[in-house]
């Protein structure tokens, strides 16, 4: 009973969260995802790692004034989370960031071995 | 234009992916509510804007504050992928955008501030103190 209680709590907290818009482009060494986390700041982004998962997450903060009463809202949750399934080739281990106005982006070069290789044909 | 995603795996981005589909728009200027999205708020001193518009530099807005009508406007520049790339996945809005909030009477359209931090830009226009409620005292 308490068991279903908790679980209902963490999908409750699991779905209450913005899902970021994301560009995603890939190229022969690798994967640039680009994710728009307006309003978050850069010590309140995550990015892990976990197995074949990649997931986002991120806290807004708006100091908007303590005694201001909301009119309209149209981003009404406080985060931003997505998971996203790496495939084999890219190497989650080597996962580089930058996060400039609003947009993290993220490089996640292909392994080693799945690099393309150039195939030289030898006149015989 | 909405790409499949790579990650079939994603139930949830199929989901929305056919909600988008269906959903249709309802009104002739796209779906509802526009880009960028809006909070607004207000206080005894002052109107608060946020507009959620990141990747841009502060010089690419235009704000203004005319007959009573706050107007934000930009254009947010499309990625642009290397020769022999793939894009994947192409959610963000690109292009110009434009969105307006009517504002109260009692406004001072000449001190109005604008600041763009994390992608959040944040209008506060003052509001004029005559319309802040004043605690009388009673003699």
């Amino acid at each position: 009973m308490s068991e279903k209680v908790i679980k209902r709590e963490n999908a409750s907290e699991e779905s209450a969260a913005m899902r970021p818009a994301v560009n995603v482009v890939e190229d022969a060494t690798g994967i640039t995802l680009y994710a728009d986390l307006p309003g978050v700041p850069k010590e309140k982004l995550s990015i892990h790692v976990e197995g074949d998962n990649l997931i986002l997450e991120g806290e807004l903060e708006i100091n908007s004034p303590p005694n201001m009463e909301a009119i309209h809202a149209e981003v009404d949750l406080s985060r931003y989370r997505r998971v996203f399934g790496l495939s084999r080739e890219l190497d989650g281990n080597k996962v580089s960031a930058g996060f400039r106005h609003g947009v993290l982006e993220l490089r996640i070069p292909k392994a080693e071995h799945a690099q393309p290789r150039r195939i030289v044909v030898q006149a015989t | 234009m909405h790409y499949r995603g790579i990650f079939p795996r994603d139930l949830f981005a199929e989901l929305e992916r056919l909600q988008r589909d269906f959903d249709g728009s309802p009104s002739i200027r796209g779906a509802a509510p526009g880009y960028p999205a809006m909070n607004v708020g207000t206080t005894p001193k002052s109107v608060e804007v946020y507009a959620f518009a990141p990747g841009m530099t502060p010089e690419e807005f235009d704000v203004q504050v005319e007959n009573g009508v706050l107007t934000i406007s930009g254009e947010r520049k499309d990625i642009v992928a290397p020769e022999g790339a793939t894009i994947h996945i192409g959610e963000h809005f690109s292009g110009r955008f434009r969105r307006v909030v009517s504002l109260p009477d009692d406004i001072e359209p000449n001190s109005t501030t604008a600041s763009y931090r994390d992608g959040v830009l944040h209008v506060c226009v003052a509001r004029r103190e005559a319309a802040q409620s004043r605690r009388i005292s009673v003699q």
